[in-house]
């Protein structure tokens, strides 16, 4: 996808403030939005999900951090709609007595800070490997993209699980709370970049070849401020669809290595280790422990990935 | 095309050379392997002989070049938690995981071809956009998740089907052993079976469904109607076994990641394999193990792709002809 010149880019950049938002509702992108019902739907509880996860202190009615605050007396009571629920707990307490509604809020906090750093980190690694073997091309462009096509070979959610497992390993549960996030971030960055860097790659030998790029080079530019300045802003075009459809991704991944035990501590719960913790009282009829916190991952993740869908739909000139 | 193997031959050897630089990095520098054999009070001398003795004093590149050697004798030393060697333990545990991969890819395999060829040819009934949903279902939903499902509903809800272990097992030619020839195994293969494969089963579905209707809109199929062949010689003679050329090539690409995603299922399930004592390896910092997992996974990888690479030179006269030039 070129550099988006048309009409909604201007309006966004350039236009006047009165204009800008009115641009925005008449565009063709928020047009096929509210076209499908479905994905409107997924829009709206991915921004509800967001917004419940960035003020989840403010909205969570406990803090499930808070050891002061938690009782064991509480422990596992279920949904508040059920037989000895209780009003103070929406979707019931976990084995602890933690409020399963906050730590679903505050879990919601932490898979989606670590699938989106991670997806972040990806993309910045993937986006200056692949224009810098694109743009170079030669030796460092063969080296690159063969490790990017071996890399490809595996799955990504392995290649994490490698990574995070070996990581571990080597810490050796030495402030596993203070390095567990960064880990599984650098784990997912370094599992999910290859995509990013083929596409850059691709449309970079494309415009290597334009005028523009060579007048930049007789003028005399260096080559990373024509890569940067010049070159970059019109192949990044497609990073958009793919950081959406790979956030689904990532979330999944973390949810999954939480889950195995190597990512997140119960002490610092995401989605993936609260369904690990309540996976374990499934057999004692606990159900509201793992159904909850499963049911939010089931439904971001799907949200998620209709969203990246549509994105990739809308977003292709060909089928307008 | 004998320069093609060869090159591509020495392909995957320098991509198993870069995995084992990998796995002796770790099995080197992570945790000294000396530590993990000898006791606290051991005196510094007895250590300093047992260094010596197994070649730690050497430089890197012939450490390095005795740890492929090794490998490639299947020798990946002793598990610092079993005390066993780890290519013993690893294949104690090979059959589980392999009868489980191998019946998630045949499940996938007949199950996502027969949903494809049904909403490929009957594109607009509820059953078609029921499978549709199911994939979408099934492409979103964490491996982990679905078969927590499942457990849930089937073993403890309904209590049809065991969720834990393997079954009964029995031991064939002194080494393998089977769950699939007693009762209880074959039912505890049910729900591990079908939690691995609902990925590849989606997949599948997709693809044959895509190349289905494809393949529907060609002449041939057109002229086969006018010449008043029945309808199923048609969909089934003729359109499916055009199709399946690209399905059996994702098939058997995804037979590696179906061993590797037995990680997860056999956490889900406690099932007895390959994947689950690497991860005891990996909460119990036992490097042997997770190296020589890494090498395993490594080389069916590499193997796979390989076979895959050589079989589309040997069929496709268009790649023939190209290298050939």
């Amino acid at each position: 996808m070129p550099h988006p010149t048309s009409e909604e880019g201007k309006g966004l950049v350039g236009g006047g403030h009165g204009g800008r938002v009115a641009r925005l509702i008449d565009s063709d992108i928020l047009l096929s939005l509210r076209a499908s019902g479905l994905t409107m739907v997924a829009a709206v509880i991915v921004v509800a999900m967001f917004l419940g996860a960035a003020f989840a202190p403010l909205i969570a009615p406990f803090d499930p951090f808070d050891p002061a605050k938690i009782f064991l007396s509480d422990a596992s009571i279920p949904p508040r709609w059920q037989e000895g629920g209780d009003p103070r707990f929406l979707f019931g307490t976990d084995d602890q007595g933690r409020d399963l509604y906050s730590a679903i809020l505050y879990g919601l906090r932490v898979s989606l800070v670590v699938g989106g750093l991670g997806v972040l980190l990806a993309a910045a690694i993937g986006i200056t490997l692949g224009l810098v073997a694109g743009y170079l091309g030669g030796r460092v462009d063969a080296i690159i993209m063969r490790i990017a096509d071996v890399q490809l070979t595996f799955p990504a959610i392995l290649i994490a699980l490698l990574i995070d497992g070996v990581v571990q390993a080597l810490l050796r549960g030495h402030a596993r709370e203070e390095t567990a996030v960064p880990v599984l971030v650098i784990s997912i960055g370094l599992s999910f970049w290859v995509q990013y860097a083929r596409t850059i790659r691709g449309s970079t030998l494309v415009e290597k070849s334009k005028d523009y790029v060579a007048a930049a080079r007789l003028v005399g530019l260096p080559a990373p401020v024509i890569m940067i300045r010049h070159v970059l802003p019109n192949v990044i075009g497609p990073v958009l669809v793919i950081l959406t459809i790979n956030l689904g991704l990532a979330i999944i991944t973390e949810a999954t290595l939480s889950f195995l035990g190597v990512g997140l501590p119960p002490t610092q719960p995401s989605l993936g280790t609260l369904i690990s913790i309540g996976n374990k009282y499934l057999f004692s009829g606990d159900w509201w422990i793992v159904a909850f916190p499963g049911a939010t991952l089931a439904i971001l993740v799907l949200a998620v990935n209709l969203l990246g869908d549509w994105l990739r739909d809308a977003l292709n000139p060909k089928l307008r | 095309m004998l320069a093609f193997v060869i090159r591509r031959f020495l392909q995957s050897v320098v991509v198993m050379l870069a995995v084992g630089l990998i796995a002796f990095a770790m099995f080197r520098f992570v945790g000294d392997p000396v530590n993990q054999m000898v006791g606290v009070d051991t005196p510094q001398a007895e250590v300093e002989r047992l260094r010596a003795a197994l070649g730690l004093n050497d430089p890197m590149l012939v450490q390095f070049g005795r740890f492929i050697l090794n490998a490639a004798q299947l020798d990946f030393g002793i598990s610092y938690q079993f005390r066993q060697p780890v290519t013993r333990l690893l294949a104690e545990r090979a059959p589980a995981t392999l009868e489980l991969a191998f019946t998630a890819a045949g499940f996938a395999l007949v199950v996502g071809v027969l949903m494809g060829v049904y909403s490929a040819l009957r594109r607009d009934s509820v059953l078609a956009r029921v499978f549709q949903a199911v994939s979408l279902v099934g492409v979103s939903l964490p491996t982990f998740l679905i078969g927590i499902l499942l457990i849930y509903l089937f073993a403890v809800q309904l209590g049809w089907l065991p969720s834990n272990g393997r079954g009964e097992t029995v031991t064939l030619g002194g080494w393998w052993t089977t769950g699939l020839l007693t009762r209880s195994g074959l039912r505890a293969l049910i729900l591990p079976a079908i939690t691995l494969g609902l990925f590849q089963m989606t997949l599948i579905m997709r693809l044959v469904r895509a190349e289905m209707l494809e393949v529907m809109r060609t002449d041939y199929i057109k002229f086969a109607r006018a010449r008043g062949l029945r309808t199923r010689v048609i969909h089934f003679g003729h359109a499916l076994k055009n199709t399946l050329v690209p399905v059996i090539t994702i098939a058997g690409l995804q037979l590696g990641s179906i061993i590797a995603f037995a990680i997860i299922t056999e956490t889900v399930f406690n099932w007895p394999g390959m994947g689950l004592l690497f991860l005891k390896a990996v909460h119990n910092v036992d490097i042997p193990i997770m190296a020589a997992y890494l090498m395993l996974i490594g080389f069916l990888f590499v193997t796979i792709n390989l076979i895959v690479d050589l079989a589309y030179g040997l069929v496709d006269p268009r790649l023939r002809i190209a290298l050939r030039s």
